[in-house]
């Protein structure tokens, strides 16, 4: 029961700010007090699934493999949880970071539901549900990106909605073919079945478009261009909420389903997600070398963080593949718990950092680096902010994305997948380079000339922000906490026994035969 | 059922060709056939039997066996009204486009890239 909440709250808000419509302070307040709701949820849900294991809920009462099927393990619990947190982060700044017209067409209520359906993602267990809350979460973000309609977000749009349609294609088609070859699309089901099949080959072919489909969620090489051609253009408390959540979805599902349920050639898929990611670090972080704008930079460091996530990914099955029947190694344990641990810091940081560029071109009109300047004079504190989550960013040892990126280069270290550590290492050199420019080129240097008038509830902007840093600042000092609980939610990825049990009691004989 | 698999790959091969065109009305006709050619494959490929429904007689327990599965029928159904709502969506924002940019060709689209 407990994981329908995650989806339900968030939804039947959505629905009551289109029942207030015309009303956008209110609307705005109520998305707060929603997103603080879910947080709440999100604990409760985290806490049972760390004590219980995971959780599910046959929705309208048919039992799976037949009905849809809810389940939350450690992975898709915490998922949940940061996808409250940023919710509340952007729905607070929202309240002075949208223009009145946005706010009054429906700015809150899309939000509330982009959040349900990317919830919805993380704890679907049926491959068919998975397409229906992505397709949903796209038709918010659509609409959330182009709303206000300036030239950029239409030309920006474009790209997004091409690129993410054509991917939903590909994923639906590859839907139908793992229907018609199976006759399932619950996924424990489907790893069951799959298995039995006892044809690797098939296997891996089902699970190609699939994995295409979500790499171009995820904005991994060679499809990312829709990224950093569109996160810039819509208003930054939107880019923030996009820049969190969005593209980690298509991480998510990634690693779900080549964990659980294509597990038949893990070689062949690890030697795939492995050159991928470092294809995408690297062309993210060249590609943001050459930029000059805030937010255009960030996006495409976002491209180069994916990258990082999928190097776990990636050790993690190269790991299993050597490793004995399949059991998962203590390499490929520490591999995706780095991954997990990444994806944790990641969402929070970058989502902060996203807020402060928001704030920036709140008090000055522009995001672009040749027209900023001495805001380490005028805006100290935000320059603290902004310091400390850049630094966190990119690895500054004893800050949050040292931990992770510190589990993933020790993972492949001793995996023996050195020329991903080797890039992975350059990559990071160049984010510190990226962000430096930032710091120099908008905090230091002579205070720019500015005929911006100062916005107003500057306590909308820097709370978030703050609370955001606070967060980040409790995963660098809580970090081997942390660590721990993404060893515990990695073990449960890699070894899909408890999850299959908790969906399909009774089914997983011994020896993992159906 | 050949005539039906052919044109699941016909539909793919239109829609990906039309989607490589520079206009814009022809990018969102690309994605509407490539989400009808995913649709009808998701359909074919679940083997539908002629004259089969799932349908129960009256006086029966269960429907005829063979009988076509219902369950692709019901994902086709869903996934048709997603690309309903989508291409009403991808239509507006075309024309929207096209009105603030002045042209439909694809190649000046080009201000937010890098």
């Amino acid at each position: 029961m407990l994981v329908t909440l995650p989806i339900l709250v968030p939804l039947v808000a959505s629905a009551a700010c289109l029942a207030l419509w015309g009303r956008a302070r209110v609307q705005q307040v109520f998305a707060v007090l929603t997103t603080v709701c879910m947080v709440g949820v999100a604990v409760a849900l985290l806490n049972r699934v760390w004590a219980d294991g995971p959780q599910t809920a046959a929705l309208g009462g048919w039992a799976a493999p037949f009905g849809i099927t809810l389940i939350a393990d450690l992975l898709g619990a915490v998922m949940v949880l940061l996808t409250a947190i940023v919710g509340l982060a952007v729905a607070v700044f929202s309240i002075g970071g949208t223009t009145p017209a946005r706010a009054a067409h429906g700015h809150a209520a899309l939000v509330l539901a982009m959040l349900g359906a990317i919830s919805g993602a993380f704890v679907s267990g049926d491959l068919f549900n998975i397409y229906v809350w992505f397709e949903l979460m796209l038709l918010s973000s659509f609409v959330l990106l182009t709303l206000g309609g300036e030239r950029a977000q239409l030309e920006g749009a474009i790209k997004y909605v091409t690129l993410n349609l054509l991917s939903s294609m590909v994923f639906l088609a590859g839907v139908g073919l793992v229907y018609a070859s199976t006759g399932t699309l619950n996924l424990a089901d489907l790893a069951l079945r799959l298995d039995a099949l006892d044809d690797p080959r098939r296997a891996t072919a089902l699970a190609a478009p699939l994995l295409v489909a979500f790499a171009i969620k995820a904005a991994a090489f060679p499809l990312f261009f829709w990224l950093p051609a569109s996160y810039h253009t819509p208003p930054p408390v939107v880019s923030a909420l996009f820049a969190g959540l969005l593209t980690k979805v298509g991480v998510y599902s990634l690693i779900r389903v080549t964990t659980l349920v294509f597990d038949q050639e893990r070689a062949l898929i690890a030697d795939a997600v492995l050159i991928t990611a470092g294809l995408t670090m690297l062309s993210g972080v060249l590609g943001a070398m050459s930029q000059n704008d805030v937010r255009r930079i960030l996006s495409f460091h976002i491209v180069s963080q994916i990258g990082y996530m999928l190097m776990g990914l990636g050790i993690a099955l190269h790991a299993t593949a050597r490793g004995d029947a399949g059991a998962p190694t203590e390499t490929a344990v520490l591999a995706l718990a780095g991954a997990v641990f990444y994806i944790i810091h990641h969402i929070v940081v970058k989502t902060n950092l996203f807020l402060i560029a928001g704030a920036i071109q709140a008090e000055r009109g522009t995001g672009d680096l040749d027209r900023l300047g001495g805001m380490v004079r005028t805006h100290p504190f935000l320059a603290g902010l902004f310091l400390f989550s850049a630094l966190s960013l990119a690895g500054i040892p004893v800050l949050s994305g040292f931990w992770a990126k510190v589990v993933l280069v020790r993972a492949g270290l001793e995996a023996g997948t050195y020329l991903i550590v080797g890039v992975s290492l350059a990559v990071s050199l160049l984010t510190l380079f990226s962000m430096m420019k930032i710091w120099t080129r908008a905090f230091w240097g002579e205070p720019a000339k500015t005929n911006v008038p100062p916005p107003g509830a500057a306590w909308t902007r820097l709370g978030p922000i703050v609370g955001l840093a606070s967060v980040t600042l409790a995963i660098a000092i809580g970090a081997p906490w942390v660590f721990d609980f993404a060893v515990r939610a990695a073990e449960t990825a890699l070894d899909p026994t408890a999850y299959i049990e908790a969906v399909l009691p009774g089914r997983m004989q011994p020896g993992g035969e159906p | 059922m050949l005539m039906l698999s052919a044109s699941v790959g016909v539909l793919f091969a239109a829609g990906a060709y039309m989607l490589m065109r520079r206009s814009l009305v022809k990018l969102v006709v690309g994605l509407v056939l490539l989400g009808q050619a995913a649709n009808l494959l998701i359909y074919v490929a679940s083997g539908p039997l002629r004259g089969r429904p799932p349908l129960v007689e009256p006086g029966a327990e269960s429907p005829p066996t063979p009988h076509s599965d219902p369950l692709a029928s019901a994902l086709v159904l869903t996934a048709i009204v997603i690309s309903f709502g989508i291409a009403s969506y991808t239509i507006v924002l075309i024309k929207r486009a096209f009105q603030d940019v002045g042209t439909d060709d694809l190649n000046e689209y080009t201000t937010t890239d890098c």
